[in-house]
């Protein structure tokens, strides 16, 4: 599913020359800090600059504290910027009224409601406010909370009560979803199931910017990725070619003299035929892997946290690299 | 996903985009409504309220009259009223401020440390419809609440109900101004609970050392001098005050600190209430917790 993917990387460089109305999300130059002068200020975003096209799924990746809920919160209107150029649906977030939030549609990190309403009620509510809501029935079906329908949210467990925010976050037909790490918590088949309800949203034309920490969920589901770390944007570009073709060069390793050693190239079959006929009588050679770098592995050498940029013995880790939270991810 | 429009090549989110501006968004006096349904319900099914807040005055004034009931009638210059009808007002006073102060301060301040607040304000809800629903809430709550207090008093306990319009009429404006001011003193506390545990405790321990300094639990000339002062900076002693002129014979405005009902001066230090409160819980009002930036 990630091919035939529309090419929508206007946004590496600076294409501003085209009107505001062809982004659903412009961003130039965004700074955020924080913190008092006795305490010393920190930049939180450093002049980060973001382009997602109408009906573009992109995912923010990056580890905790690089700037990623502080972005999304200034699109979403939640906080002021000290500087840079903000539009979203052609509004500036900081003025924009009633009618530009009944245009998006909101799922945040933190929210641990417990209301005594119940699942089917608290949608209902919600979707009172907005001017062409979904019907309420079919998204509590849509994120499978059907069997909670009438139960009181409450009593839901932590995978549901998220169910729910995503119900509470498309109820309302956005035009423009904001999906901050949507499937923190959830089993492995929420999970699949939850992307297959990202997809159909897509279908339905509804532009997706989404954070996460899942590389898998980001190639499943972005139709660009994006790389933020220490509040600017390192990288971005479609989930097959992120970091360039550089970062994608197999990797063969083997074993030589009981030492292990590694050879980046792009032509690795013929590197292989050669230690072949280089090695003993049986054609055997020992250790032999060849290795194409993981998303994962293009991502944790874009934030600095592979020390040996993917060219050393990591790569003879096992191949099981999806999924898990990246390495070395500290407390916001 | 239940679209009307199909087509996949003609893209749906120009569709989308088409569509919206078709449709007007509800109007802001509807949602308030519609959040007056929600947040009753929610009261309703939320055990904690029902007991401390909406109960409680009812209770307090049958033990109260059933325990103090067979003593000697209060007496002032000659004028007796049996205890349950002494008590009346300082528990329709009492009623009114945890109908109005202690259920918002406490429902909003979790509303907004648990995240629901921030996420209303993600929707096109209106912040005044959220307001009014609170407004729905507390007034509901308290005419029924008043009015079951008023039907145990007469039915149960025997107490004369006013039967001069005059009476009723200092009833209806006392009500509307103290209902007015606790509501609008609720949502300016609720910011000061740093967060949603300790808002019980923070909300509910001022209102109570309230009721035993203004002259609800005891009569206002067993308390001393400072402390009638003290409790007089603050809405509830003049609630119960105004109720006291409107449930107990004239003859027993002698006992109050100052000899007279003072009908002025409450509705001037409610109404100083109230203009403060409006204004400090506009400039403060958050829709996201203390500690998220």
């Amino acid at each position: 599913m990630q091919n035939s993917r529309r090419d929508s990387r206007q946004g590496s460089g600076r294409s501003s020359g085209q009107p505001s109305e062809t982004a659903a999300v412009r961003v130039r130059g965004l700074r955020k800090r924080y913190g008092a002068p006795r305490t010393g200020y920190k930049d939180a975003v450093a002049g980060l600059d973001l382009d997602v096209a109408h009906g573009e799924i992109v995912a923010v990746l990056g580890p905790n504290g690089a700037g990623k809920t502080t972005t999304v919160e200034i699109l979403e209107g939640f906080r002021d910027r000290d500087g840079g150029e903000v539009a979203v649906l052609g509004e500036d977030p900081r003025r924009a009224g009633r009618g530009w939030r009944a245009r998006i549609g909101v799922v945040m990190q933190d929210s641990r409601d417990m209301s005594e309403l119940t699942v089917l009620e608290k949608v209902r509510a919600t979707a009172a406010a907005y001017p062409d809501p979904r019907d309420a029935e079919e998204v509590v079906a849509a994120v499978g909370l059907e069997q909670k329908a009438r139960a009181r949210t409450r009593g839901l467990s932590g995978g549901q009560r998220r169910r729910l925010d995503v119900a509470l976050g498309i109820v309302g037909r956005p035009e423009l979803l904001f999906l901050d790490e949507p499937t923190t918590g959830f089993d492995p088949q929420a999970r699949r199931s939850f992307w297959d309800l990202v997809t159909s949203l897509r279908d339905d034309g509804t532009t997706i910017l989404l954070t996460t920490h899942y590389l898998d969920e980001a190639a499943q589901l972005a139709d660009r990725v994006v790389v933020v770390r220490d509040g600017v944007v390192v990288a971005e570009g479609t989930p097959g070619t992120l970091g360039g073709p550089e970062a994608r060069t197999p990797v063969v390793t083997w074993e030589q003299d009981g030492v292990r050693r590694s050879e980046r190239t792009d032509r690795p079959t013929a590197l292989v035929a050669r230690l072949i006929a280089a090695a003993g009588p049986d054609g055997e050679v020992p250790g032999l892997t060849v290795t194409r770098p993981t998303l994962e592995d293009v991502y944790l050498s874009l934030i600095g946290e592979s020390e040996d940029d993917g060219t050393g013995p990591r790569t003879d880790q096992d191949d099981d690299t999806a999924g898990g939270a990246p390495a070395g991810t500290e407390a916001a | 996903m239940s679209t009307a429009t199909n087509s996949p090549a003609t893209g749906t989110a120009a569709a989308a985009r088409g569509r919206t501006p078709a449709r007007r968004l509800p109007g802001t006096l509807w949602l308030g409504l519609v959040r007056g349904g929600v947040e009753l319900r929610e009261y309703v099914r939320e055990r904690d309220s029902i007991i401390f807040g909406f109960a409680y005055p009812i209770v307090m004034l049958a033990i109260f009259a059933t325990v103090f009931g067979d003593d000697d009638p209060i007496a002032v210059d000659g004028t007796s009223v049996s205890f349950a009808q002494y008590f009346l007002p300082g528990m329709v006073a009492t009623g009114i401020m945890l109908s109005t102060y202690q259920t918002l301060a406490i429902s909003i301040a979790v509303e907004r440390d648990d995240g629901s607040l921030k996420r209303l304000r993600a929707t096109p809800l209106p912040p005044a419809s959220y307001f009014l629903g609170k407004v729905v809430l507390s007034l509901t709550t308290v005419l029924v609440q008043t009015a079951l207090l008023l039907a145990v008093a007469a039915l149960l306990f025997d107490v004369p109900l006013p039967d001069d319009p005059a009476r009723w009429a200092t009833f209806a404006w006392v009500f509307v101004l103290g209902t007015a001011t606790g509501a609008v003193c609720g949502v300016a506390y609720s910011s000061v609970p740093r967060s949603g545990r300790s808002a019980s405790a923070v909300v509910v321990t001022p209102l109570l050392v309230l009721q035993f300094t203004s002259g609800v639990f005891f009569s206002v000339s067993q308390l001393p001098d400072w402390m009638i002062d003290l409790s007089s900076l603050f809405p509830l002693k003049w609630i119960a005050q105004g109720m006291r002129s409107v449930f107990l014979p004239d003859a027993f405005a002698v006992a109050e600190p100052s000899g007279a009902w003072q009908a002025g001066t409450t509705a001037a230090v409610l109404a100083v209430w109230l203009i403060v409160a409006l204004v400090v819980g506009t400039r403060t009002f958050r829709w996201r917790r203390h500690d998220d930036g």
